[in-house]
């Protein structure tokens, strides 16, 4: 998987120390409320129809109007997947975006910006809003600059207004032909820029445009679900989690599901147990501060053996922390959420085709173990989309673990293996209890301590043979011989890998875990081959090396962490590594 | 009394315990239904009161304290086709259960939300509950309580609940009718049943509550909002019966999307097409 690094393609230059990445970087920053997000979907959407490969992050504040919010996105020949520092082009919409994005500024960096508006040594002066009030309306000004970067690129004029027209048309033709315009004129400054001012990095080649879907974390976890058949989702807002659930709402009429905004999260996870409890395959998504509230409810899943699927996406804490941020921070709060012993699947998606997968796998692992399952992404991961090929829908599964009950049925049967068959009520002549108590197998409170209520501890604790054999393998990319192992879980993988594609990357391979608890049998093998063993983390204490050292015994040597609310570059990384 | 609901086991409730005439008022009020068995689920959540489900033969989801309104909605989400019954206590349902209760009258689920109001807390030991009246002594509130206690029917009728009703274990058919009404009442139905607990509150004891409640008549009209508004704020002596009815509520299952077409399949039946997952997908191209 490792993606080798091609000197021919290599587009400029930089002053950076590692190799730049692949490709030219692209960073947009304005106040909430200035249409980043609308510069960003129309670039993103037009560059990938064109036929680039296309990456787009953003970062914002926690506020509605204002602030300084930026996205980042990267343009390719080749797939590029991964947050980079350096910035090629650069476009601030006013000066307080200017002063926060300068530190990734090179010596190189075009720095496109309307003189009249902001104070910055070495840009190159486009009057954006002059331009689009020539068009209809100071407005429009995204627009022109959507359009410049289009001109510089050689974007196909014809992708460009056929998507402004798609995306304005429910605003009326004025709005649409303006938007053209603008677009327009933008385009022109965009190719005059490129013949008048020598711009330092070089004209990057389009493939074939392709069917390629454009899909971010966030919609990657929902149809994953979706995919494995998902039919309900229950969940109280909170960034970054939201938009899995806005996106299932979206859905609801067309795939049939069951969306609710409960009152607070300790509703959401019983409602949610509720539903699974009638055969249903809830969805809930939280972020930490939400999920703190879930763990009375995690413990009850644990005790009547329900299944349960959590979409965890990661966000600073402790308490409220830094809302919009990223961060790896609540590996631990997963796997240590709920009293008493009971066991759980931790699942961690490094990339958008790994969430799809994950997410839908994550329904048939509750169901078969019926355990809590939790899918563990961030802000960065959720935030983050680029194009991938298309996903095969047929390939998955949606197998489903219910019994129609008899009349003697009893919900905690003892088996051998310690999974009793799952009925619900209304399904065949038996009756379905189950009871946060202590119980016997037909759900009735006990108190026979040495009896039947040890005999339940007994069986929910040999569930975990079977969770644990059946675990995910880490998966190994770059040299099988290694002396260098770094391991790494959610959303460094992308970075990790392009970060050793930039390096000398002999005897050096990365060993990543899509499941984090229980870990595979094999880690301690593969940990143990290694003679330095790094982690890369996006957390102050190496959540899961620690973890890692628990559960195999073999140390970390070293550990690369990042936790100041934003994702690691690639070429930190990369530096890092050289120096590891 | 041999019924095809009651559950035959040993019961962990005080001799002379409100909850058992609770328990057989509900029994009867199910055989008079003549509900299918398999199709009913008890959902509560800690207490003595949210012990009920174990002492009946039915389905039943004895979940955490202050927590059986959402599993409850959860499972109207799940198949709209089963009827759910909620009993729990006072403490439960408008102590730790406070905020579900608001927002699940608010939801309006076709469930119905059974609470032994005994006006203490039982299971540890007789502190004050939400609804203890104002001076009584516990060993917490050694002074005798100060804050004014909730009125779940005031608060019910001023959130516009579906049906909110109060019975008493005392009054047997009265209680059994008040049961069987909520059950078939589509939406939420509260029906506040008093009750003594025999161990722990010496004040409002079985003759208390015969002695300070009466019956409403047949004159009032349960979808005047307002006269039940009044009502409910009446006390010694205090109402009982049906004072609210709203039956124009939108019920929350039916408004989910996946039921707005009128079809109560339950979720676990369905299937999804993957062309329809494909399809979506391909906006994203």
């Amino acid at each position: 998987m490792t993606d080798k690094h091609d000197e021919t393609t290599e587009t400029a230059s930089s002053g950076y120390q590692t190799p730049h990445p692949e490709g030219i970087s692209i960073v947009l920053a304005g106040g909430a409320g200035h249409g980043i997000q609308s510069i960003e979907a129309i670039l993103v959407n037009v560059l990938k129809k064109d036929g680039y490969h296309v990456f787009a992050t953003k970062e914002y504040m926690s506020r509605i109007r204002g602030g300084v919010n930026s996205t980042q996105i990267r343009v390719s020949e080749k797939p590029v997947r991964s947050y980079v520092e350096g910035t090629d082009i650069f476009i601030p919409l006013d000066q307080a975006s200017y002063e926060r994005c300068k530190k990734n500024l090179k010596s190189t960096t075009a720095v496109l910006a309307d003189a009249s508006k902001l104070q910055a040594p070495n840009t190159i002066d486009i009057p954006f809003e002059k331009v689009a009030s020539e068009s209809g309306n100071p407005l429009f000004a995204n627009t022109v600059s959507a359009g410049v970067i289009c001109g510089i690129l050689d974007v196909s004029q014809e992708i460009l207004y056929e998507y402004i027209t798609t995306v304005f048309s429910k605003k009326g033709d004025d709005v649409v032909n303006g938007n053209i315009k603008a677009a327009q004129s933008g385009y022109l400054t965009g190719s005059q820029l490129k013949q008048s001012v020598r711009l330092t990095f070089n004209t990057i080649k389009k493939n074939k445009p392709t069917q390629s879907l454009l899909l971010s974390g966030t919609e990657a976890v929902t149809f994953g679900a979706l995919a494995g058949g998902c039919d309900s989702c229950f969940a109280y807002p909170m960034t970054p989690s939201t938009g899995v659930f806005t996106q299932m709402a979206s859905f609801a009429e067309r795939a049939g599901v069951a969306v609710e905004q409960v009152e607070d999260e300790i509703g959401v996870v019983n409602m949610a147990l509720g539903a699974w409890y009638a055969g249903a395959r809830p969805l809930v998504s939280t972020s930490g501060g939400g999920f703190a509230l879930m763990t009375e409810g995690i413990s009850l899943a644990g005790m009547i053996e329900s299944p349960l699927v959590i979409h965890l996406a990661q966000r600073p804490g402790p308490a409220t922390g830094l809302p919009t941020r990223t961060e790896q921070g609540d590996l631990n709060l997963a796997l240590y959420a709920g009293h008493g012993v009971f066991p759980r699947i931790i699942l961690a998606p490094g990339d958008t085709e790994q969430a799809f997968e994950l997410s839908a796998q994550a329904f048939t692992l509750a169901d078969q173990y019926q355990v809590p399952v939790f899918i563990l992404t961030d802000q960065y991961f959720v935030d983050t989309y680029y194009d991938i090929p298309q996903i095969r829908t047929e390939n998955i599964k949606t197998e489903r673990f219910i019994t129609e009950t008899t009349k003697d049925y009893k919900r905690y049967t003892l088996t051998e293996d310690g999974f009793s068959p799952r009925g619900i009520p209304g399904f065949g002549s038996g009756l379905v209890c189950t009871d946060s108590d202590e119980h016997d197998q037909s759900a009735r409170i006990t108190e026979e301590l040495d009896d039947i209520a040890l005999e339940m501890k007994n069986k929910r604790y040999k569930k975990f043979d079977s969770v644990k054999e059946n675990a995910l393998p880490p998966v190994l990319i770059g040299e099988e011989n290694y002396s260098r192992l770094i391991v790494g879980w959610g959303s460094v993988y992308n970075t990790v890998i392009e970060a050793m594609s930039i390096i000398d990357n002999s005897q050096t391979a990365f060993l990543f875990f899509p499941q984090l608890y229980p870990i595979h049998h094999s880690a301690s093998e593969l940990l143990q081959k290694a003679s330095t063993v790094i982690a890369v983390e996006n957390n102050q204490t190496a959540q899961f090396a620690q973890l890692l050292t628990k559960e195999t015994g073999v140390g970390i040597d070293c550990k690369i962490l990042k936790y100041n609310g934003m994702p690691f570059s690639v070429e930190e990384v990369a530096e890092a590594l050289n120096q590891g | 009394m041999d019924s095809t609901f009651e559950y035959k086991t040993d019961i962990a409730w005080c001799q002379g315990c409100g909850n058992f005439g609770l328990r057989k008022i509900v029994i009867n009020a199910l055989e008079e239904l003549e509900i299918e068995k398999e199709k009913l689920v008890f959902v509560s959540g800690i207490g003595q009161a949210a012990k009920s489900p174990q002492y009946l033969d039915v389905n039943y989801f004895n979940g955490l304290h202050g927590r059986a309104l959402p599993p409850a909605a959860g499972i109207k989400a799940a198949n709209p086709n089963l009827i759910v019954v909620v009993e729990s206590g006072d403490g439960d349902m408008y102590g730790e259960g406070g905020n579900h209760f608001i927002h699940a009258i608010r939801r309006n689920p076709d469930i119905t939300v059974i609470v032994h109001n005994n006006m203490v807390y039982g299971l540890t030991k007789g502190q004050a509950s939400p609804t203890t009246p104002k001076g009584m002594k516990t060993p917490v509130q050694t002074s005798g309580v100060f804050e004014e206690p909730i009125n779940p029917l005031a608060m019910a009728i001023s959130l516009d609940a579906s049906f909110v009703a109060r019975g008493s274990v005392g009054e047997f058919k009265l209680t059994k009718d008040i049961i069987k009404k909520a059950i078939t009442h589509r939406g939420f139905s509260l029906v506040d049943v008093f009750q003594a607990c025999v161990t722990f509150n010496k004040i409002n004891t079985h003759a208390w509550f015969k002695k300070n409640t009466y019956s409403l008549d047949d004159s009032h009209d349960p979808t005047d909002r307002n006269k039940a508004f009044e009502l409910s704020l009446q006390s010694s002596p205090w109402p009982l019966g049906i004072f609210y009815k709203n039956e124009h509520k939108p019920i929350f299952e039916e408004e989910l999307a996946v039921y707005r077409n009128g079809d109560k399949t339950p979720l676990y039946k369905r299937t999804r097409d993957p062309k329809i997952i494909d399809s979506l997908l391909q906006q994203k191209i």
